[in-house]
């Protein structure tokens, strides 16, 4: 029998689900002494879906099953880069793992499954592979949140995630509901012709795309619909805080991306205003809550709801310009929170969280390369150079002014300026205070190599951001 | 595209200014055990004499008599956003470049003794610093200029906040908040002349570029909000007296020659040039401000009972002088500005390591816990004298040379104006005098003053080499004026020329 689907531009997920489904089994038959065994499976399945991602690398858009799956040079390049920084999170809290009795196969398969949904949200061309692919990644981080089954604070993170969740499931397929009334399709390019020729009512599709920017807000965790954030980042274990905090991210820009750009882009007008209310809060109230904060994951919260009020921004050009810089800030800042939670995750020991920010307190004395790398991210995301996160906020920023909104750019430097104030708050903790405790950060041999290459990244493409930015903006050509 | 300007060096002496002292700092972080300090210190010295070294070619090579840029340098950066990595010097950035160079020297060589923890990172912040100031003023890239602009508040931030006084935190915090508000205004600023410009963020073709004077104006108060917090002007000048206070020596000096600067220079390089119809226009309110810092704050200054914040206030009053150099327009002015500059940078850098001297004998900066200090150090009362006069802008020092000239354009604009302009040479007097007469002159105040000790060799070559620059450039300041002409004349041809 002949498959009637061309198969190879899906490869990357199916390398992924095979792989879950063999870490599903072999970590059956592994005894708890072995337990690595899953572990490495787990790394060499991310590794091998990681290749396969630049292996189909699709110069022009292929569309498979149906138009419902999209390969394009952008999904390829974001599931290349969710890979990437779904192995190193499991590689830096693999000692956080195993010290809390998380060190399962439960936790890679849940990873695994995670990351098969962002990708296939990445690649979906459909409203409905969407939805499928969103439901896959949140039904699994719900999972994540509460592996630590004895922790109240889980428990209860994993509960307001998953009702607010649900419920920002729900808004988004009543507004998918209402342009598939307006359209008669649920065919993403099929959707953006009929909007683009006027076809469609246009009132009900404004009323469906208001749900839809709701839903699009709930995962990029844009004011008004960040209250599960801060709960969500402060109760899961910092492993799995760094988990939701880095690659689905890049999902949640691709699910921008896919619907805003990519069906609703005649809607451009109606959705800009939404979007510059949207930014406008998140970097005001997400900067000006953060200083109030005494946690670090907190802090790190709402710090990503401001950087993400400050990527918003990049879509209000609607054009590639604008959307590259989109991109560019959220690796930028994927990368970042990457080593971020990284050495919070190195200051925690058995039975000691370290998500106080006293926590940080001397870290220059007892271990200065971490301090140093600490130090680079909290530039980083305040925004100065010669660190990544400059030009991240350039880029954006240039995006508003090229639409004539300086005013919006005056007002995120300002809240920028307040962020930076946090910010500079743990470098003041890391090199200006003593330490209360003289002991060295310990890692392993490999979270210690690549951290340090990880945060190094943040300077090296803080003095070339050409590379990086380029990429972003020829993916975002060829695909759109 | 690169532009119109074209490599012209052999040699890019531009870039070794910039990543010679760069490059020894990361060397020197990598010393950061305590058993290796004496070699940090070595290698932090030989990579600020080899910073200074690369400069000298600058001098010896520059034209004089033409405006071009000089030593351009001009690679492709970022082409996404058309950035490049474009360098050059004219009359104007030269002589901060080389002050820059040889401050470093004496910065390194006065922290040798005094810094015992962490010696690697305060060299290094120190080397870094050096490099990237010289960066700021090489620069002719507004992504460039903003990002060496910016990148020098980390080190300055870190010197301040671990090798700081006692209220160092507040100190460090404040001085990173102030400066980050106004250069971050000035980035938008810098987005918006690049897309109205179409896409070019060149600083020399941003001068030929028409602008509105309701954008002109715009633009200068984001380039204010930038520039006036660097010089400091009034009323943004509240971080310096506490910057300065609770900075170390080192810092305290950097801060005051070299950081100060950076503030005039981008007046100059930037605002003139780009804004010459809003500079006309506001002038007046430019030329108000100057005038509150030097008077005002000359009367503040009197009063200080501490003596670093008695010389963080006298240097917000110089550099007023700089400031109202600026907006009179003429070659007089803008070149007495200049000269100020570059006196200020010695002159303040010679009462802070005097002030240093003094505080690493005794850990008290209160003018009131001293007295009689010629009787115990006399060398180095002879020294403080000399700095003192100069600070009061005595003939024959290199205070007067700009002073005299910014009294002598402001007088030629207005009397009234020249009139209040020349009551720094009064109150700077009155505040440098008096504060020497407390500290040095009488009798003995107390033990701890009668068991003081002389200048160390290394103290007295540190000042000797100051007491060298403030004379030569007090006496036969030709050599550094004979560079700025051309550059000055072309900086007024453009300011002249309206834009509108």
């Amino acid at each position: 029998m002949a498959i009637p689907f061309n198969l190879t531009p899906a490869l990357p997920e199916m390398t992924l689900l095979v792989s879950a489904c063999v870490v599903l089994i072999v970590d059956l038959f592994v005894p708890e002494s072995r337990r690595q065994i899953s572990y490495w499976l787990t790394q060499l399945g991310l590794l091998a879906t990681a290749w396969f991602s630049l292996y189909v690398f699709h110069e022009t858009p292929v569309h498979t099953f149906g138009g419902t799956f999209i390969a394009d040079a952008l999904a390829d390049l974001l599931k290349f880069f969710s890979c990437i920084t779904v192995i190193l999170t499991l590689l830096y809290s693999r000692v956080y793992l195993a010290a809390r009795g998380l060190f399962r196969g439960e936790t890679f398969v849940l990873m695994m499954f995670s990351l098969l949904g962002m990708m296939v949200m990445i690649s979906a061309g459909h409203f409905l592979t969407l939805y499928l692919g969103l439901e896959l990644m949140s039904l699994s981080l719900y999972a994540m949140v509460a592996l630590q089954r004895d922790s109240d604070v889980a428990v209860e993170a994993s509960m307001k995630y998953f009702v607010l969740g649900a419920l920002a499931s729900g808004l988004l397929l009543y507004g998918m509901s209402m342009v598939y009334g307006a359209t008669g399709s649920l065919d993403i390019d099929r959707v953006a012709v009929s909007v683009f020729t006027g076809n469609a009512n246009r009132t009900i599709l404004v009323f469906g795309l208001v749900f839809v920017v709701s839903a699009i807000a709930f995962k990029l965790a844009a004011v008004p619909y960040h209250m599960w954030v801060p709960d969500v980042y402060e109760g899961a274990p910092t492993a799995v805080t760094l988990f939701i905090g880095s690659a689905p991210e890049l999902a949640a820009f691709a699910f921008a991306i896919r619907l805003l750009v990519g069906s609703l882009a005649a809607m451009w007008v109606d959705w800009q205003g939404m979007l510059i209310v949207l930014a406008l809060l998140s970097m005001i109230v997400g900067n000006v809550v953060a200083i109030a904060q005494s946690n670090v994951k907190r802090m790190l919260a709402y710090s990503t709801i401001a950087n993400m009020g400050y990527m918003l921004m990049g879509f209000l050009t609607a054009n590639v310009n604008g959307y590259s810089a989109a991109m560019f800030y959220t690796l930028t800042y994927v990368l970042t929170t990457l080593v971020g939670f990284g050495i919070v995750l190195l200051l925690s020991r058995r039975g000691f969280e370290a998500d106080q920010l006293d926590d940080f307190k001397g870290l220059n004395q007892r271990s200065p390369w971490y301090a140093l790398m600490m130090l680079l991210v909290m530039f980083s995301l305040a925004g100065i150079p010669p660190t990544v996160g400059f030009y991240a906020k350039f880029a954006v920023i240039e995006a508003a002014i090229d639409v004539g909104l300086v005013w919006l750019a005056v007002i995120a430097v300002l809240t920028s300026l307040i962020g930076a104030f946090y910010y500079l708050r743990i470098v003041k903790l890391m090199y200006f205070d003593e330490a209360q405790d003289q002991t060295p950060l310990e890692a392993r041999f490999d979270t210690r190599v690549l951290l340090s290459l990880n945060g190094l990244a943040l300077l090296l493409f803080g003095v070339f951001p050409q590379q990086l930015m380029g990429m972003c903006v020829v993916a975002l050509t060829r695909s759109y | 595209m690169v532009g119109p300007l074209k490599a012209t060096t052999v040699l890019p002496y531009l870039s070794l200014a910039i990543w010679v002292p760069v490059a020894a700092g990361i060397l020197v972080l990598a010393l950061h055990r305590d058993r290796d300090a004496a070699a940090a210190r070595w290698l932090a010295l030989v990579g600020a004499l080899a910073g200074f070294a690369v400069t000298l070619p600058l001098y010896a090579h520059f034209l004089i008599g033409t405006a071009e840029m000089q030593f351009v340098e001009a690679v492709e950066w970022i082409p996404r956003f058309n950035v490049n990595y474009l360098l050059g010097v004219d009359g104007i950035s030269l002589p901060l470049i080389l002050l820059n160079s040889f401050i470093t020297v004496l910065v390194v060589w006065a922290g040798w003794v005094v810094i015992q923890s962490r010696v690697a990172q305060y060299m290094a912040a120190f080397l870094i610093m050096s490099g990237l100031t010289n960066g700021v003023f090489a620069a002719l890239d507004g992504v460039l200029f903003y990002v060496f602009f910016e990148a020098m508040l980390v080190p300055l931030y870190l010197i301040i906040g671990i090798w700081g006084g006692p209220n160092r935190v507040y100190a460090a915090i404040k001085f990173f908040l102030y400066t980050l508000l106004g250069s971050l205004l000035m980035l938008v600023a810098l987005i918006y002349l690049y897309s109205i410009s179409g896409g070019s963020f060149s600083i020399l073709e941003w001068y030929q570029l028409p602008l509105s004077l309701k954008t002109q104006i715009l633009l200068f108060v984001a380039f204010f909000a930038a520039f006036s917090v660097k010089v400091p002007m009034w009323p943004v000048h509240t971080w310096l007296p506490d910057a300065h206070t609770e900075a170390p020596t080192g810092g305290s000096v950097v801060l005051a020659a070299i950081t100060l600067k950076v503030g005039g220079y981008g007046f100059i390089r930037f605002v003139l040039p780009i804004l010459p119809d809003a500079s006309h226009y506001l002038s007046g309110f430019m030329i108000a401000l100057s005038l509150i810092a030097i008077v005002y704050i000359g009367f503040v200054a009197l009063v200080q009972p501490d003596m670093k914040r008695l010389i963080a206030y006298s240097s917000i009053s110089h550099m007023g002088f700089v400031t109202l150099g600026l907006f009179l327009f003429s070659a007089m002015g803008v070149e007495g500005g200049l000269v100020q500059m570059i006196s200020h940078g010695f002159v303040s850098a010679a009462l802070f390591l005097c002030v240093g001297v003094l505080y690493d004998r005794m850990h008290s900066r209160q003018i009131a816990d001293y007295g009689g200090v010629v009787n115990t150090m006399p060398k180095f009362a002879a020294f403080a004298m000399l700095f003192a006069m100069a600070n009061s802008g005595l003939p024959g020092t290199s205070g007067f040379v700009g002073e005299f000239m910014v009294v002598l354009a402001s007088v030629k604009a207005n009397f009234w104006l020249g009139f209040l302009a020349a009551t720094i040479m009064i109150l700077g007097a009155a505040y440098t005098l008096w504060m020497y007469k407390r500290v040095w002159y009488g009798q003995v105040g107390n033990a701890h003053v009668a068991a003081l000790k002389d200048l160390s060799q290394r103290e007295f070559w540190l000042l000797g080499a100051l007491v060298l620059a403030v004379l030569a450039l007090g006496v036969y300041p030709k050599p550094f004026t004979d560079v700025m002409h051309a550059s000055v004349a072309d900086l007024l041809a453009h300011v002249a020329q309206s834009k509108l």
